[in-house]
């Protein structure tokens, strides 16, 4: 029994790579180059799109554990695990295309900025995590555990920010009030904040279509556990 | 017994029974306290080689590598509290008896912190003589009992699931480490304030953290811990 994706899904596949060519071309053709900065910049567009993405896939799992441990239905756990699988690929994404850019900015690949260290830290929760629902065989327990731990890992997350927080932090702030000590800093311009809004809800919708297949996914392998397990009987 | 006896005083009664309970199992057969202070004894002595505590290093890195001690001696403890009460099935005994679940939690974590101190007690005043210097400050006291509670709070949670699970000798580290980040270093940076001297103002901050995360992650794990032992 083969289940064909559903309609919506299938026009949400398109729109996502419609949106995200467009988005290519906007970060390479339509946005100004950075005077002072030159190409390297261009990373930023995805860059903050893709940590925002790896957050959203985070704080969707601790949601999802939530509601996991109040009804105990599958499908929340199903969608917690997709959060989490999506967050730890775009957190990733994140910092490694940082890190691009902080080579010729900061004139180092890594420092231990509260940004850098919170969110590398976060990875190590959710592998952490996998670590984790691995261990365990029975599945009830394995979501269980799965959920409380993606809401005690997700809750410490701005502490962990916040204590770092308080050493000097060298990262630029694009969005919202800007630190003058800040190195690499810059000023967005019309173009680029069109880019820069565009790529977010780009990044967005790819979220949106990438946890509706993971969590088909993870539904359908269940169904395939049971029919293993009935075949056995 | 709800009847007769109001509520909290029932639920503290059971908390302080648990917390009993592990403090006599401790005392007959002292394996838990042991096996963490010479834990703790061997990590010192291995910093002591590791970082040549030397006059110079040892004041800014005391604050460090207390803490790195109480830590890694603190899993040691963590694990095998949780680790006899699942081998022996004492804790399927502990949750058949018709008692509010989260009075577990407190009682076990009551004990694991009492643990704690007990590691602290002994280690400080040899770490003093060790290094000929006073560790003694009411306010580094201050900062060891929160930052204990705060890590004991979540780590008696994340120790009763790591219990449970096939790599469990592994997974507790793993799971614990990353989510105390916080208590580390806010603990870190407000002892070596207090060992260096340096003005309240300057610590302030990071006492409240310690006391914001405590507040936090108590209150979590008493709403979730019930899903943890839950079959």
């Amino acid at each position: 029994m083969i289940k064909e994706q559903p309609k919506l899904l299938k026009t949400l596949n398109i729109i996502t790579m419609v949106m995200m060519l467009i988005a290519i071309g906007l970060v390479f053709l339509y946005a100004p180059m950075e005077a002072v900065m030159g190409p390297v910049q261009k990373v930023f567009y995805f860059h903050v799109s893709s940590t925002w993405t790896g957050a959203l896939g985070f704080l969707v799992s601790a949601i999802a554990g939530g509601f996991y441990l109040r009804t105990k239905k599958q499908t929340w756990d199903i969608i917690s695990v997709a959060g989490v699988e999506i967050g730890l690929v775009f957190m990733l994404i994140g910092i490694v295309s940082g890190s691009i850019w902080a080579r010729p900015i900061w004139n180092t690949w890594w420092t231990w900025d509260p940004r850098l260290t919170t969110t590398t830290i976060m990875e190590l929760i959710y592998l952490a995590y996998f670590m984790l629902r691995r261990g365990i065989e029975e599945p009830e327990r394995r979501a269980r555990f799965g959920a409380v731990y993606s809401i005690v890992g997700f809750l410490s997350v701005p502490l962990t920010f916040l204590s770092i927080r308080i050493f000097r932090t060298i990262h630029p702030v694009i969005i919202g009030s800007s630190d003058p000590t800040a190195s690499g800093a810059f000023d967005m311009t019309g173009k680029m904040t069109q880019t820069f809004v565009f790529s977010l809800i780009t990044y967005s919708v790819l979220f949106a279509t990438l946890l509706w297949h993971r969590t088909r996914l993870g539904k359908l392998s269940a169904e395939i556990e049971e029919a293993k397990l009935r075949i056995n009987e | 017994m709800r009847g007769t006896v109001s509520k909290a005083s029932g639920f503290l009664k059971v908390v302080f029974a648990i917390v009993w309970k592990d403090l006599a199992a401790e005392w007959r057969s002292r394996e838990l306290i042991s096996g963490m202070l010479v834990f703790a004894l061997l990590v010192i002595f291995i910093f002591n080689f590791a970082l040549e505590l030397d006059t110079q290093a040892r004041s800014t890195v005391t604050s460090g590598v207390l803490w790195a001690t109480f830590t890694f001696a603190g899993t040691l403890g963590l694990n095998r509290s949780m680790a006899v009460e699942k081998d022996r099935g004492c804790l399927d005994g502990l949750l058949l008896a018709p008692v509010d679940r989260t009075a577990i939690y407190f009682g076990k974590t009551l004990a694991n912190f009492i643990f704690m101190l007990l590691v602290a007690v002994i280690v400080l005043p040899l770490y003093s003589i060790f290094y000929n210097q006073n560790l003694f400050i009411p306010g580094l006291l201050l900062v060891i009992f929160l930052g204990s509670l705060g890590y004991v709070a979540v780590g008696t949670i994340l120790a009763s699931m790591a219990v449970q699970a096939r790599t469990r000798d592994i997974l507790l580290p793993i799971l614990l480490f990353p989510v105390i980040i916080p208590v580390l270093v806010a603990a870190v940076k407000a002892s070596s304030g207090f060992l260096q001297g340096s003005a309240f103002a300057d610590i302030q901050s990071w006492l409240s953290l310690l006391v914001a995360y405590d507040v936090i992650f108590v209150a979590v794990s008493f709403m979730v811990f019930d899903f943890v032992v839950e079959e």
